[in-house]
């Protein structure tokens, strides 16, 4: 595989290996790769990795090497582990109630696109989701994979408070709040999943790389679920997935 | 142990260590203090590690009960700090007894200033760090800035730090309403007309109300886009100019989002970004360019400067005289 980048200067601290200028999975997978790769054989002065769509971000210090030196390592790595495997995506189920309180706008996005609010639930539990990254607030999700058929604009304006878990769709993008926040997507549903707990010893349920499913649950469920993820006794459903 | 309890809380104080790096690829943003250089002053002046928690105050800065004694140290923007109705000294370390009252006047020159305790206030560590970003109530004190009520607790600390050490004035900084910011262009400088870069670079920009530990908002010439404001969304320096649809400049600051979809006209050099946390609402900003190279000279000698005090090691100055002509002669201790 061609890890090969094109690398620019963000200011002092950062550069950007840029591997395309486009949102696709195959160009997250090399993003990724060279993440893994620098994790495995890391070079000095390196801060942290923030992988996004079609580039990783290096955080450098620029008192332990310059641009010069570490961009010609982060090159070697690149090069000499072009074929680096990344070990299988995990592919994770996300419960969902959708529709009514848990999510008020399901109905909006169903008259939108013309179809029934069933056929909106069926089109967005169809499918599985790749998240290309995490940001906006502490373990968001961007979600790749949104059947465009049940694509809708965000609010004009924006609720000042959603409870976390809610599940949104902003024009064709997909995903789930992980705090209670302000926001503008469309909510067709809510999780019983904490994607973000601070005290937790794996503070952020998501990572970069992972697949959900979404999978339509009764109140009852959601309920249940939440006890049980209150309680530390849920096993969250992950698989390999190739 | 409970050290000081918060009268008033100010404009916004926050809890701020020098930040929480290494999870932003979860989306959680690095904080911590704006002014990282001021900050490691007031630790060093006590004999703190330079990432023991202090107060960030911004502006308007609260009113401070202690109930033990203590030794502390206040650096950064000059907010006009009394103890007991009388000015503060700033830059030097200053002992209190319990039952004195620390308050803040207003704004004299620059926009935050920071108040170190002997041992550092505590609080949890959160991720490694005790910062607080308030949009994700982590960190700090319950995550949020300060309130009226508040107990605030220190650590210990080893040895004692005396009253009267002084941060010497070659590094104190001064702050000023014009601020030169140096910049380092792009990573999307092409996404700009040339006449916006001429502009970008030519004009002062206005620092505006809405400007925040996240941001600094600000007003001037409106910059043009060659294509649109968006770009495929990437991680986020420290420092990056972003510039949205509207055609005026954001510079992304400690609690910035871990990443951006905005074209990026510039990039502010990290010895700078201390200095750019003082400017305050109304204050004008002039961008000048450097290459990354001559940013990463630029700050290390800052760091060098910042290194060398205080003086792990005792040092004498002589004065002698040979063949009738005066040296003055430093000897240092080995």
């Amino acid at each position: 595989m061609n890890l090969q980048a094109r690398c620019v200067p963000a200011g002092d601290t950062c550069l950007i290996m840029e591997f395309g200028g486009e949102i696709n999975p195959e160009l997250h997978y090399r993003v990724r790769s060279l993440m893994l790769a620098l994790e495995a054989h890391p070079v000095p002065g390196i801060v942290e990795l923030v992988p996004a769509y079609c580039s990783l971000t290096v955080h450098y210090d620029p008192l332990l090497t310059t641009f010069r030196q570490i961009t010609g390592q982060i090159k070697i790595v690149a090069e000499t582990l072009g074929a680096h495997n990344l070990p299988a995506a995990r592919l994770i189920d996300i419960p969902v109630v959708y529709g009514g309180d848990y999510g008020p706008d399901l109905e909006f996005v169903a008259g939108q696109r013309g179809m029934s609010t069933e056929e909106v639930i069926a089109r967005h539990t169809s499918r599985d989701y790749l998240v290309y990254m995490l940001g906006f607030i502490p373990g968001f999700p961007y979600l790749g994979g949104l059947d465009e058929r049940i694509a809708v604009p965000r609010l004009d304006k924006p609720r000042a408070h959603i409870p976390a878990g809610s599940v949104g769709i902003a024009g064709k993008q997909t995903g789930i709040y992980p705090l209670d926040s302000p926001g503008g997507w469309r909510l067709i549903g809510r999780t019983p999943l904490v994607l973000f707990d601070a005290a937790a010893a794996e503070p952020v349920l998501l990572r970069p790389g992972d697949h959900l499913r979404f999978r339509a649950v009764s109140p009852a469920e959601y309920e249940e679920i939440r006890r049980q993820v209150r309680d530390g006794t849920y096993s969250l459903a992950v698989t390999p997935r190739a | 142990m409970m050290l000081c309890e918060v009268l008033q809380p100010g404009l916004w104080t926050t809890i701020q260590d020098l930040g929480r790096p290494g999870w932003q690829q979860f989306g959680i943003p690095v904080a911590g203090a704006m002014d990282a250089y001021a900050f490691r002053l007031a630790n060093r002046l006590l004999g703190n590690g330079d990432n023991a928690a202090a107060l960030e105050m911004t502006l308007l800065g609260p009113t401070l009960r202690f109930r033990r004694d203590t030794v502390l140290a206040l650096t950064g923007g000059d907010l006009a700090p009394e103890l007991n109705g009388q000015a503060a000294p700033m830059w030097q370390t200053m002992a209190v007894r319990a039952g004195d009252h620390l308050t803040f006047g207003g704004v004299n020159s620059g926009c935050r200033a920071y108040l170190a305790v002997a041992g550092g206030f505590d609080v949890p560590v959160v991720l490694g760090s005790r910062s607080t970003y308030v949009r994700g109530s982590l960190g700090g004190l319950e995550g949020r800035p300060l309130k009226t009520g508040d107990i605030l607790a220190a650590g210990q600390l080893r040895r004692q730090a005396g009253a009267g050490i002084r941060v010497p004035d070659y590094l104190i900084p001064y702050y000023s309403e014009e601020i030169e910011v140096r910049v380092v262009l792009g990573p999307e400088q092409n996404r700009f007309t040339p006449d916006s870069i001429r502009a970008f670079l030519s004009t002062p920009y206005m620092v505006t109300p809405e400007a925040d530990r996240m941001g600094c908002r600000l007003a001037g010439p409106r910059l043009y886009h060659t294509g649109g404001a968006d770009i495929i969304s990437g991680g986020l320096p420290p420092g990056a100019v972003q510039v949205p649809g509207h055609g005026q400049p954001i510079i992304m600051l400690a609690d910035r989002q871990t990443t951006g979809g905005y074209a990026r006209i510039a990039t502010v050099i990290s010895a700078d970004l201390p200095r750019l946390a003082q400017a305050k609402p109304g204050d004008r900003l002039c961008f000048t360019p450097v290459s990354v190279t001559e940013a990463q000279v630029i700050l290390r000698q800052t760091a060098g400067n910042l290194a060398c005090w205080p003086e792990k090691k005792k040092s004498y100055t002589y004065c002698i005289t040979v063949n009738g002509t005066v040296y003055n002669t430093v000897v240092r201790e080995v």
